[in-house]
């Protein structure tokens, strides 16, 4: 499985009577530091993710097992939508305070709130250390729970839920996605 | 799966009986923004995508899967032509 971000949709009315029904995202590969690699590809969906959600993909047969019983021509499919990436070991990612930094680069290149969500800090305490840290992940949080919602992407709203706790926080896109979570988890 | 152009055809006499039938393309994949990438693949094609047309192509075993390309000896398979393509 590999990390991707949701970049763009394709549409085809002329298509093999297998792929009727199915949604097809274009995906731009992702390092795990969240960094574009390598082409972009088209894939089917099987979570409903939206536009600039991280998300991870399989390729190969398994991408036509992933959307069961139906078994597409795909090879390369969308089965997950990720909610945090944790990272020790990678380098520039090392401590909690670095975490905050990349979060507000993140919103000014014009990245959606789904990935401004995403937590590449040391560990869930150093988290709770940092004051600004915490603060920073409930309002960016609030409106990824929005984009699993499939409503439109937007980072205004954050402003307005500023004062929700940080633990609200994961609790938020996990509701939301909880059916995306158990067809990922059907593969 | 990739998107790709139709540039040509293949003709084949002499193939294996299961690929009787079947129209084989010869496609070069595209940039979602429409910029040609290098290298090409020949094709089986289902979805009867002409010259010149944006098609999606599958690739693999998955190619296998495609309506009318199952147990054939095939590794890459044309399933649909695009419409539009909408990069966010």
């Amino acid at each position: 499985m590999y990390l991707g971000r949701v970049v763009g949709r394709v549409w085809a009315t002329a298509k093999n009577a297998s792929l009727e029904g199915q949604r097809m995202l274009v995906i731009q590969p992702l390092t795990p530091e969240l960094r574009s690699t390598g082409k972009p590809l088209i894939c089917l969906d099987s979570t409903g993710a939206g536009a600039g959600e991280i998300i991870y993909w399989v390729r190969g047969r398994e991408a036509s097992i992933a959307l069961l019983p139906a078994e597409p021509a795909a090879d390369t499919t969308v089965v997950g939508i990720v909610d945090t990436i944790h990272l020790p070991t990678a380098p520039g990612v090392g401590t909690g305070e670095k975490g905050a930094e990349s979060r507000p680069a993140g919103a000014a290149a014009g990245e959606t709130g789904a990935q401004a969500a995403l937590e590449r800090t040391e560990a869930g305490p150093r988290i709770a250390q940092t004051g600004e840290a915490g603060a920073q992940t409930a309002p960016d949080g609030v409106p990824a729970a929005t984009n699993g919602a499939q409503s439109a992407p937007d980072g205004v709203p954050a402003a307005t839920n500023g004062t929700q706790a940080a633990p609200k926080d994961p609790a938020a896109p996990g509701a939301s996605r909880t059916p995306t979570h158990r067809k990922g988890r059907r593969c | 799966m990739i998107l790709a152009r139709v540039v040509g055809t293949v003709v084949a006499t002499r193939k294996d009986p299961r690929l009787e039938g079947k129209t084989l393309l010869i496609i070069k994949p595209v940039s979602p923004d429409g910029k040609d990438e290098a290298g090409y693949i020949v094709s089986v094609d289902t979805v009867s995508a002409g010259y010149r047309e944006r098609v999606i192509a599958v690739s693999g075993s998955s190619a296998r899967m495609a309506a009318g390309c199952k147990d054939t000896p095939v590794d890459n398979a044309i399933v649909g032509i695009v419409d539009e393509v909408q990069l966010d």
